[in-house]
């Protein structure tokens, strides 16, 4: 056929179906795990920012499908709605007028942001209960809620500031790569409502490919510097981006443009390391120090009133 | 859709001007990321604002709005000055070589034949010559062909002029015209992505025909990649249209008779459709089959050849049509007793809402049939500053009858691309929500025993309305479907072989291909003929198969008309019946009959080189000169909204398109820019669907708050703060709305003057899960197009002011 510059079939998302269980944990936090007998093959999700029209289907699937609601807030001068990532939202699309300073041409880059499931999870590396977090062997990073202590060391432990702990039930919440889907082999929820296939799942391996292709077509169309976001400081991303100028990641909203776990975060597992404390004399510890500075895991009254704010009344 | 959603994958060029696909259409736009990956196809945006779509387009240019038929005259010149013109397909399949009738003319703004008091054209002049044969002269090189009556026409839209009246730079307006005018090749192929940013203008329909020109000197019609596509603004507004959703149609674009046309013979005299050119098929040559067919299909047996099947039946309009500002107009005028709002929100829909409110205050009684409680139906009620009314002054008596949503029913949906698609339930109504079928059966049935019992003045074309079905007080969507597509009313032989039966009476019509005139036959709209025939329901099928990978598609659901899916497909042959392209093959001529990917668009056997591609018009070619057909001239003409910033460069004496209708008391409703300084415009966004989705708390919660958008050097100038209150205001109303200020929408410069742009969306009102606000409608004119009246919402002027927010 003629006319052609390139040829790049859309990659639709690849259902894989895997268990996710115990058996297959590669870590988990303030714990030890040995290896599973046979590893899963590594999946990721791979967000074309260059595709994404930013008409939020995705938030919306991710609303629905985690059976979430967020309050009908306030227009506070742009598009960016809900503002920030929340207890309640997994994901949140981040819109940045961005004029070329080549071109002089205006860019509105939307980069849809949430848990980018890092191979080396900070969040995982911080969190002191045992068991709170864990990864799978196919990559997919998951809070257990039910050992979740609220402490919010995984938020200072994640290089991209995504877990939020909610005010209700004090537990840390974030995208799950809807591993409830994968695990039964379905892709997640946002990826089957993007319209323009900006989200696509399916192995690593197969987005890296995908990617590629995305990345000739794009500098076909003189994006110079587009290339695939898989930042080696965090051992890659099962969450990958597309981007149009992958040497400025930090123009997307400040993706960082090399994520690394902050350095206190790997002192003090070094230090519990170096200490030999067993994983519940850690938790214990950790206990103690979250008392002193947060107070009590306690249900106030206004805990109570929160919590009937959030879920409108419903149990 | 002259094509389909799925062939837009097949395009070189993308251009949606007039359109906002990502945002008002984000699924249908897949088919545009499709194109860039399939064909490395470019994307281009045109557009007042920086888009959604310009997000993702290749090239943007900046346009201001209500201008854009100077943009694609601009375009046109371009195109003709460089030799950018399919010629081949030009001269073969166009009118351009035709010769245009003496003392046609076009001068300072206004076509030979203009009356100022009536604002309307005596359109004599606008037509043929005609030869000793009665056929149309062709003589390309002739004065007066069209051709050259064009180019003179397009001279004066020098990339300069474009500069001028649209304030797009002139460096930005010569790279959209050259990537448009390499599609004039017969491989490369452009596609025309538009809505209602194009309609929504007292020239709308001409915006439309503008760019359906200039696809047509590129040859891009007819072939697939090609094509104006409209996208539709409901998933079945296509549908509504087709089945004679316009107050002057009946189904399959037939026409209501006017007074002046009191037999059914007067109606057809002007309806014979004789061919303009040797053997062209001029189809409508066929209309009376569809007429007396449709006529059977509403009153059956009373409509016979003795009484010019039932066309007394039919009501006659006094005047051109009863669109929406007419009936609003006689409304306000206290000339309307009852209004019926099927799935239609006026108060927020159509323009001037002051106006709407006191005319909804003057009927006796409004019914509206929604699921949803929309604002019309609350008019009455007073919420504050949205919707500041008394109540107990209003006496109208409102009825609401909640109806089911699309999902809780069974049907087709009619999409952009005219498919038609059935669909099943997917859940039951709640509460005491019913179907509009059985809702319109029960009003029908109520009204006729009124009828029987009490008789009136003509009670005829209720008492014999043709009513078979099973549950007379809940026909089926198969019922109706099957009546839609048409059957047989009486058996029909083969006229040389009596023994031969070629119709049986009962069974279901193939096509329209089947429809007599004789009452043989009966046919709800003949165009959606063959929907459900004897092979059973087409509209439900679901068959993905796609030979050779062309986007047809023609086992999935059917499509109009014929399960066709690319009109004018012939013209994607040369003269001879070869393909312009071979990558792009779609229809040839094997030496004996047309074959191909699609339903072929003309006779199957009707020879390359004699029969026109373009079988509905009676010239078989494609118009670049529109002849008497719509009101404000054959060809486009660049004229300002009637609310603008600049006066018109080309012609300063001519206000809006001086053949649109305005009624008494709008003219003086209308703001200048002395008083009114920036230049608004209206739209939709994709976290919204009209005023539908501010009822869903998820949707509510993406977009939860009315907004206006504004550069920031107009922020800077009127000290506006980002994500502040300002007022908005026009000559027709105010509003409070947050602001969003923005580096998508820039200042323009037009004729010397700077021109600021004023962004209105239109998803809020005072019923919902939103944040209560306000709709453009409260700020817009009171004028439609010149030819179907759409509403000029997306050109109107305002002002605008900081102001503090309400206390919390």
């Amino acid at each position: 056929m003629a006319n052609f510059e390139f040829v790049t079939s859309p990659a639709p998302t690849k259902d894989i179906k895997v268990g996710l269980g115990d058996g297959d944990l590669v870590k988990r936090s303030a714990s030890t795990v040995s290896p599973p007998a046979k590893a899963l093959t590594p999946v990721a999700k791979l967000i074309d920012v260059s595709k994404c029209i930013g008409c939020k289907a995705c938030e919306v699937a991710c609303l629905e499908w985690n059976d979430k609601r967020i309050p009908v807030g306030e227009n506070v001068g742009s598009y960016d709605f809900p503002p920030d990532l929340t207890p309640n939202m997994f994901t949140v699309m981040r819109f940045t007028e961005w004029v070329n300073p080549q071109s002089q041409n205006l860019e509105w880059l939307i980069r849809k942001d949430g848990c980018m499931h890092c191979e080396d999870p900070g969040c995982l590396k911080a969190c002191p209960a045992p068991g709170a977090i864990v990864q799978y062997s196919n990559g997919i990073v998951d809070f257990d809620h039910d050992k979740c202590i609220g402490c919010g060391y995984c938020v200072k432990g994640c290089p991209f500031n995504i877990p939020r702990i909610s005010q209700v039930d004090h537990k840390a919440y974030k995208c799950t790569l809807c591993s409830d889907r994968v695990a039964v082999g379905q892709g997640p929820a946002c990826a089957h409502a993007c319209p323009t296939h900006a989200i696509v799942f399916g192995t690593k391996d197969e987005m890296k490919k995908h990617a590629d292709d995305r990345i000739k077509d794009l500098k076909s169309r003189g994006f110079a510097n587009a290339g695939l976001y898989d930042p080696p400081g965090v051992g890659g991303t099962h969450v990958m981006y597309v981007l149009h100028h992958a040497d400025q990641p930090q123009i997307y909203a400040n993706l960082p443009k090399d994520p690394h776990i902050s350095p206190i975060v790997e002192v003090w597992k070094g230090l519990t390391k170096y200490a030999g404390l067993a994983a519940m004399g850690a938790f214990a510890v950790i206990g103690l120090v979250h008392h002193v500075v947060t107070g009590a895991n306690r249900v106030s009254p206004e805990d109570e009133a929160n919590a009937e704010k959030l879920t409108g009344g419903r149990p | 859709m002259t094509n389909s959603w799925t062939d837009i994958k097949n395009t070189d060029l993308v251009v949606i001007m007039g359109g906002n696909a990502a945002e008002a259409h984000p699924c249908g736009f897949k088919w545009v990321t499709e194109a860039k990956a399939n064909r490395g196809a470019k994307l281009v945006v045109v557009d007042p604002r920086f888009t959604r779509s310009a997000s993702v387009a290749d090239f943007y240019a900046p346009i201001r709005q209500g201008t854009d038929i100077a943009f694609l005259l601009g375009v046109m010149n371009y195109c003709i000055s460089n030799d950018k013109v399919q010629w081949d397909y030009v001269r073969a399949f166009t009118n351009a070589p035709y010769v245009i009738k003496e003392g046609f003319g076009y001068q300072d703004g206004l076509f030979t034949g203009y009356d100022e008091t009536r604002r309307d054209y005596n359109r004599s002049t606008w037509d043929y010559e005609l030869g000793d044969d009665g056929y149309v002269k062709s003589d390309i090189d002739h004065p007066r062909s069209v051709w050259n009556l064009l180019k003179k026409h397009v001279s004066v839209y020098t990339p300069e002029m474009v500069e001028r009246i649209c304030g797009t730079p002139k460096d930005k307006f010569l790279k959209v015209a050259q990537m448009i005018s390499e599609c004039s090749t017969p491989t490369k192929t452009m596609t025309s992505m538009y809505a209602l940013g194009w309609t929504q203008h007292s020239k709308g329909s001409q915006n439309i025909r503008a760019m359906a020109m200039l696809q047509l000197i590129l040859g891009n019609i007819g072939v697939r990649g090609g094509g104006m596509n409209a996208l539709r603004g409901h998933s079945n507004i296509q549908g509504l249209t087709d089945l004679g959703l316009m107050s002057n149609l009946i189904p399959g674009y037939l026409t209501i008779p006017t007074e002046k046309e009191a037999t059914f013979d007067t109606y057809m005299s002007t309806r014979g459709f004789k061919p303009l050119r040797p053997n062209q098929m001029s189809y409508w040559q066929n209309y009376k089959k569809f007429m007396v067919s449709f006529q059977k299909a509403m009153w059956g047996d009373a409509a016979t050849a003795d009484n010019g099947f039932a066309y007394d039946y039919l009501p006659k309009l006094d005047v051109p049509a009863y669109d929406i500002l007419r009936i609003m107009e006689l409304m306000h005028q206290g000339k309307v007793n009852g209004y019926m709002c099927q799935g239609f929100n006026p108060l927020l829909s159509a323009p001037n809402r002051k106006k709407l409110t006191a005319a909804f205050a003057k009927l006796k009684f409004l019914v509206v049939m929604d699921p949803l409680q929309t604002e019309t139906a609350r008019f009455w009620e007073n919420h504050g500053e949205y919707n500041d009314v008394p109540t107990a002054s209003i006496q109208t008596e409102v009825i609401e009858l909640p109806t089911t949503c699309f999902a809780e029913d069974e049907g087709s949906l009619t999409n952009s691309g005219r498919w038609l698609q059935w669909h099943w339930a997917g859940g039951t109504p709640p509460g005491e929500a019913k179907h509009d079928t059985w809702i319109m059966a029960q009003i029908h049935l109520r009204l006729k025993a009124l009828y029987q019992k009490e008789g009136g003045a003509f009670a005829d074309p209720i008492l014999k309305l043709d009513w078979r079905y099973k549950d007379a007080g809940n026909p089926t969507p198969e019922e109706l479907a099957k009546e839609v597509n048409g059957y047989v009313v009486e058996d029909v032989r083969d006229p040389n072989d009596a023994t031969k039966l070629v119709l049986q009476k009962g069974k279901q019509v193939v096509s329209f291909a089947a429809l007599r005139d004789d009452g043989k036959t009966a046919c709800g709209c003949w165009i959606y003929s063959g929907c459900w025939n004897e092979a059973g329901n087409n509209m439900a099928r679901r068959d993905t198969s796609d030979p050779d990978s062309t986007g047809a598609y023609l086992k999935w659901a059917w499509s109009w008309p014929v399960n066709r899916r690319i009109l004018y497909n012939r013209a994607s042959a040369d003269i001879n019946g070869k393909p312009w392209d071979d990558s792009r093959k779609l229809l040839w001529w094997d030496g004996a009959k047309w074959t191909g990917y699609d339903v072929p668009d003309i006779a199957p056997t009707a020879k390359p080189d004699v029969v026109g591609p373009f079988i509905m018009n009676p010239e078989g070619t494609a118009r670049l000169f529109t002849r008497g057909m719509m009101r404000d001239g054959p060809f486009p003409a660049h004229y300002e909204p009637f609310e603008a910033p600049i006066a018109n460069v080309l012609a300063p004496k001519v206000r809006g398109n001086p053949a649109a209708r305005v009624f008494k008391g709008d003219m003086e409703q209308f703001g200048d820019a002395k008083e009114f300084p920036y230049a608004a415009t209206s739209y939709r966004l994709t976290e919204h669907f009209h005023f539908w989705t501010k009822h869903s708390q998820v949707n509510a919660s993406m977009q939860p708050e009315f907004f206006v958008e504004i550069s920031e050097q107009l922020a800077k100038e009127k000290n506006v703060k980002n994500g502040g209150w300002v007022r908005v205001w026009s000559k027709r109303g105010s509003v409070k709305a947050k602001a969003v200020v923005t580096k998508r929408i820039q200042p323009l410069t037009c004729d010397g003057k700077t021109v600021h742009i004023v962004g209105i969306p239109l998803h809020w009102g005072f019923m919902g899960e939103t944040k209560k606000g306000f709709g453009p409608n409260s700020l817009t004119p009171y004028v439609g197009d010149a030819n179907i009246e759409t509403p000029e919402y997306k050109a109107f002027l305002v002002d605008i002011e900081p102001i503090a927010g309400p206390v919390a």
